[in-house]
């Protein structure tokens, strides 16, 4: 951002009048507010007068438009220095804004910036045959096809130092030119290809159904497990009811002992990964057939309740 | 009512207060920058910052939250709201060193130095040291006027400059370009402002980017005495207060005085003080072979007496002028009592107001406050905006503040609100008065009509039959009734309603002022000051005056009088307040106060004046005018003398109104002596395009 200013008084032209299209345009935006806040209408009005004007907004259409809503004329040229699109000096027939904002940046913005500056030299500079112009600007909103440039009205995506020092050759030599990504891609698809979602069998109707007859097999079988393991539990109890055993800790009062008994080392000592009595404290948080889920699945850690597991999200 | 705490305090306050407000009703400072009473609320410099118990865990704003919006405690408490804990010291120094980034350390050059917010804050509320070692930013100084200059690097917007332009004055010429750093406080291209407050916004600024351009390196405020005084530019009498360094008149300010002028004064009040210095009258003149030479007093006041004795009583007379205050006109007019003389005016500009008319009939009745409660106000031969310009800021205050039909009759000039116009002249008003025009019935139904008169409808030859009309204006759509009156004459002469008061006219079988002014009307003419006559060949005229102005042009014997600034002096205003002028500065050289000039010319006369100083004299006024001695308060008039003056009637000519000042800048012998009112004056006539400095 730097101090705008008007441009001198050497390009201003002496006046400015909506054609008699966009006229008849600015009061239908007129018309859209209510009587007394005409004066809403200013930045339609200024964007227009901007097309109009070649891409710039001479210090007439700043008076035009002031005058067309009845407002001060420090007003409107409060706003039209406040916004940044609104240029304040003549662009070129093509004028270039390059996106410099973090995502691009890391996709080598800067190497486009440097290829701009190269061939036309510092920003605001129309070149010689009054074709080009850049500036660097914030986001413009094309981050998964970074990095990336506004050329007029179009964007023109997944730029190359080359693929835009060709594009700019072919705009200068009045060839068409192909809008959007420059890389081959149609829009924001993975450039090299599918990554995910690649098993045909997605899209041959054979899975349709699996995923809720998923749910009710896992159900059955977590149930199966559990009353297993309620066996098993009760059998191990009477087991040490029958030994002297020496007084137990009391739960809960020593936490540097809770923190030590870590699912690994409970694995490591031939017990279930989560104790029972932890499951049933975290069971009105969590949906309990996740975590019969996850220990089916070799005692893999949760992570918030959900399996980590990369290729669960694929299957399911 | 809302109660809430500050401080510990528990306070009842106006749910509709702002925090800021409730905390200043509660005895604790907030300090602020964009904040103003009088102006609309911003809320961009943080500096009124404090921490609100149960609201949001962080500082906040509190001229931009009511307290309507905080919420109660658990069980029901007032609100809690601290103003010197130690969150709100973190807050206010973070902001003040935020502020302090990029404000240059000029201080030593910087003419707001000693009376500058942001350095009595910084000194308050902001630590000793700067962590900030990188460049500061720069920014141009615009050119806005030949009165107020800049010196951008300062500003902090606050855009209280803005606010009030646009707000206050109605002339949105400031604003800020740019956003950010990079935001600019400027007018469209730099042209000058075209508001007569214009000046205000030097006060407003709360740094020194908006400063005196006349005053600029001039003087320190330490180093000035401050006297409190009355205006004299125009009919207001607005509170001023008149900064002198030794014999000179420095630079004049506002003062509060929420019944007349709030706290404006118009450029001409506020820049006049260098036509206090130019073209001043320091000695005695007397004319011989045609041409002016000094003289001594003795030598001025034999010359008179020779005349004066030598001439009849009714060939002698007196035109009092616009400045004049009332010792003078009273000591005059008992000069003229005592060599027998019918011919006396106070009224220069021919107005057509009596005294027979009553007070009523002379006084702007609704009063100046008044205008907040009018819901119609009619303006008739008047353009406010340059015969009273805080007057007619009022007016635009209330149309802001709701709705309110407004009528003129008259030119149609811009008054910075929109007006419905009716008609240039007088037939207009007859229409009115025949109920053949819709504004009649918006002034009936109304509850406070409010009906200006102005004097570009009275200096007229039919101005008592204007003067009729509006009076009948006023009694048929109801404006005068108990507890309102408001038929309304605007005046703009600060001597005026004095010399009403005094019963400055003519006595019996007396010339007025036009008449004495007339070829072979008189051989003696005293002109207290009086410089819009044209005084035709023949007469002797003394001109008693502070300018070598027209009456001194074509004086015979001048004699050097003391400014409205070098004077003990009452002044009465259009709404009828007397009010007491002080003297912040001496005369020049051998100029006096006028009332000594004229008790010592009485003596030489061989007709003394029955006082010895100034106080003597005031004794002797209040003796007979009791209505003088009680300052600051507001003589009220019997509306039943309306009916009367509504009754005498009279034809109207067709001519339309033209208001009574055709150049704001220039409508007293001080303004016209000043080159910063000359600028000015060029500037709105467009003959000047300066550039920027």
């Amino acid at each position: 951002m730097a101090v705008r200013r008007l441009a001198p008084a050497e390009v201003q032209p002496s006046s400015f009048a909506f054609t008699a299209e966009n006229a008849v345009w600015a009061g239908e935006q007129i018309a859209k507010y209510p009587e007394g806040r005409q004066a809403s209408a200013v930045i339609s009005l200024l964007w227009k007068a901007q097309e109009q004007c070649g891409g710039w907004l001479p210090e007439a259409a700043i008076r035009n438009v002031a005058e067309l809503l009845g407002m001060a004329y420090i007003r409107v040229l409060e706003v039209a220095t406040f916004y940044t699109m609104f240029n304040l000096e003549p662009v070129g027939k093509y004028f270039v804004q390059l996106c410099g904002t973090t995502p691009c940046m890391v996709r080598g913005a800067g190497a486009l910036r440097d290829a701009l500056q190269a061939r036309f030299g510092d920003q605001h500079h129309v070149s010689a045959d009054g074709n080009f112009c850049w500036l660097e600007v914030e986001c413009l909103g094309a981050c998964a096809n970074a990095p990336m440039v506004q050329i007029n009205n179009d964007y023109y995506e997944d730029l190359t130092p080359e693929s835009l020092n060709t594009l700019l050759d072919d705009l200068a030599a009045g060839k068409p030119v192909k809008i959007g990504p420059q890389n081959g891609r149609t829009s924001s698809e993975p450039a090299g290809g599918l990554t995910s979602l690649t098993d045909p069998a997605l899209y041959d109707g054979s899975v349709i159904g699996t995923w809720k007859k998923r749910f009710e097999e896992e159900e059955a079988k977590a149930k199966a497990a559990a009353e297993e393991k309620a066996k098993a539990e009760a059998a191990a109890a009477a087991a040490e009811a029958a030994e002297v055993k020496e007084p137990a800790k009391s739960a809960g009062t020593r936490p540097e002992q809770q923190a030590a008994d870590t699912p690994a080392e409970r694995v490591a000592e031939g017990k279930a990964p989560v104790s029972a009595e932890d499951k049933t404290k975290a069971a009105p948080t969590n949906p309990p057939e996740e975590h019969e889920r996850a220990k089916d699945k070799g005692a893999v850690p949760t992570v918030g309740g959900k399996p980590s597991d990369p290729d669960d999200k694929a299957k399911g | 009512m809302a109660k809430i705490i500050v401080d510990g305090k528990e306070i009842d306050v106006p749910a509709e207060f702002t925090l800021l407000q409730a905390c200043e009703e509660a005895g604790a400072e907030i300090p602020r920058f964009c904040y103003h009473e009088r102006l609309s609320i911003a809320g961009n410099c943080r500096m009124c910052l404090v921490e609100v118990k149960g609201g949001p865990p962080k500082p906040v704003a509190s001229c931009a939250m009511g307290v309507r919006d905080l919420r109660p405690g658990p069980n029901g408490e007032p609100p809690v709201v601290f103003t010197r804990s130690p969150m709100v010291k973190r807050a206010r120094e973070g902001v003040m060193e935020f502020l302090l980034i990029n404000h240059p350390l000029d201080c030593p050059i910087c003419d707001q130095g000693g009376e500058c917010d942001l350095q009595d804050q910084a000194m308050a509320y902001g630590v000793d040291t700067s962590r900030y070692a990188e460049n500061k930013r720069a920014v141009e100084d615009k050119y806005i006027g030949p009165l107020v200059k800049t010196s951008m690097n300062r500003c902090i917007h606050c855009t209280r400059c803005i606010r009030f332009t646009t707000e206050v004055a109605g002339v949105p010429d400031l604003g800020a370009i740019g956003r950010g750093e990079d935001m600019e406080i400027t007018t469209y291209l730099e042209h000058a402002m075209r508001s007569e407050l214009q000046g205000n916004v030097i006060d407003l600024c709360p740094v020194g980017a908006l400063t005196s351009k006349p005053y600029a390196f001039q003087a320190r405020p330490w180093e000035l005495t401050k006297t409190e005084s009355i205006d004299v530019m125009d009919g207001l009498g607005s509170a001023i207060r008149v900064d002198a360094r030794g014999r000179e008149v420095m630079r004049i300010l506002p003062r509060t005085n929420d019944a007349v002028n709030e706290e404006w004064i118009s450029d001409k009040t506020r820049f006049i003080w260098d036509g206090l210095r130019r073209q001043r009258l320091d000695r005695p003149y007397l004319r011989e072979n045609g041409k002016l030479r000094p003289a001594s007093w003795n030598e001025a006041f034999a010359a008179i007496a020779m005349k004066v004795k030598a001439a009849k009583p009714e060939r002698i007379g007196a035109i009092v002028g616009d400045l004049a205050s009332v010792e003078d006109s009273f000591a005059l007019k008992l000069l003229m009592e005592k060599l027998g003389s019918a011919n006396i005016d106070g009224r220069g500009d021919g107005t057509a107001l009596d005294p027979k008319g009553g007070r009523a009939s002379y006084l702007f009745n609704a009063t100046i406050a008044g205008i907040d409660d009018a819901d119609a106000i009619l303006i008739v031969g008047s353009n406010p905006r340059i015969e009273g310009s805080v007057l007619n800021a009022r007016i635009r205050k209330r149309w802001r503040s709701g709705p309110v039909s407004i009528g003129l009759i008259g030119e149609a000039v811009d008054l910075t609100y929109p007006y419905e116009y009716l008609g240039a002249g007088p037939a207009t008003l007859t229409d009115l008065v025949n109920g053949d025009h819709s504004f009649t019935k918006v002034l009936a139904e109304a509850k406070r009509p409010l009906i200006i008169l102005g004097q570009g409808a009275l200096t007229r030859a039919d101005g008592a039959a204007v003067q009729a009309l509006a009076a009948k204006l006023a009694l048929a759509v109801g404006a005068v009734k108990d507890g309102w009156n408001g038929f309304s004459v605007l005046h703009t002469a600060a001597s005026r309603v004095g010399s009403l008061e005094l019963g400055l006219v003519p006595g019996e079988g007396g010339l007025d002022a036009r008449a004495m002014a007339g070829a072979d009307a008189l051989d003696v003419l005293f002109l207290l000051g009086a410089d819009e006559a044209e005084v035709a060949p023949g007469a002797f005229v003394v001109y008693q005056g502070t300018h070598g102005d027209n009456g001194a042009h074509r004086a015979d014997v001048i004699l050097p009088g003391a400014a409205y600034t070098e004077k003990s002096g009452t002044y009465v205003n259009t709404e009828g307040r007397v009010q007491l002028a002080n003297r912040a500065a001496f005369p020049p050289g051998d100029a006096r106060e006028d009332w000594a000039i004229l008790r010592a010319l009485s003596d030489v006369i061989g007709q003394r004046l029955p006082f010895d100083s100034l106080s003597q004299l005031r004794q002797t006024l209040y003796a007979t005018y009791p209505e003088f001695a009680d300052i600051d308060s507001v003589l009220v008039g019997d509306p039943a003398g309306l009916a009367a003056v509504a009754a005498a009637g009279g034809a109207v000519s067709e001519a339309a109104f033209v208001s009574a000042v055709n150049d704001f800048y220039l409508t007293n012998p001080i303004a016209r002596a000043s080159t910063v009112m000359a600028e000015c004056s060029a500037l709105a006539l467009g003959v000047v395009r300066q550039a920027a400095e």
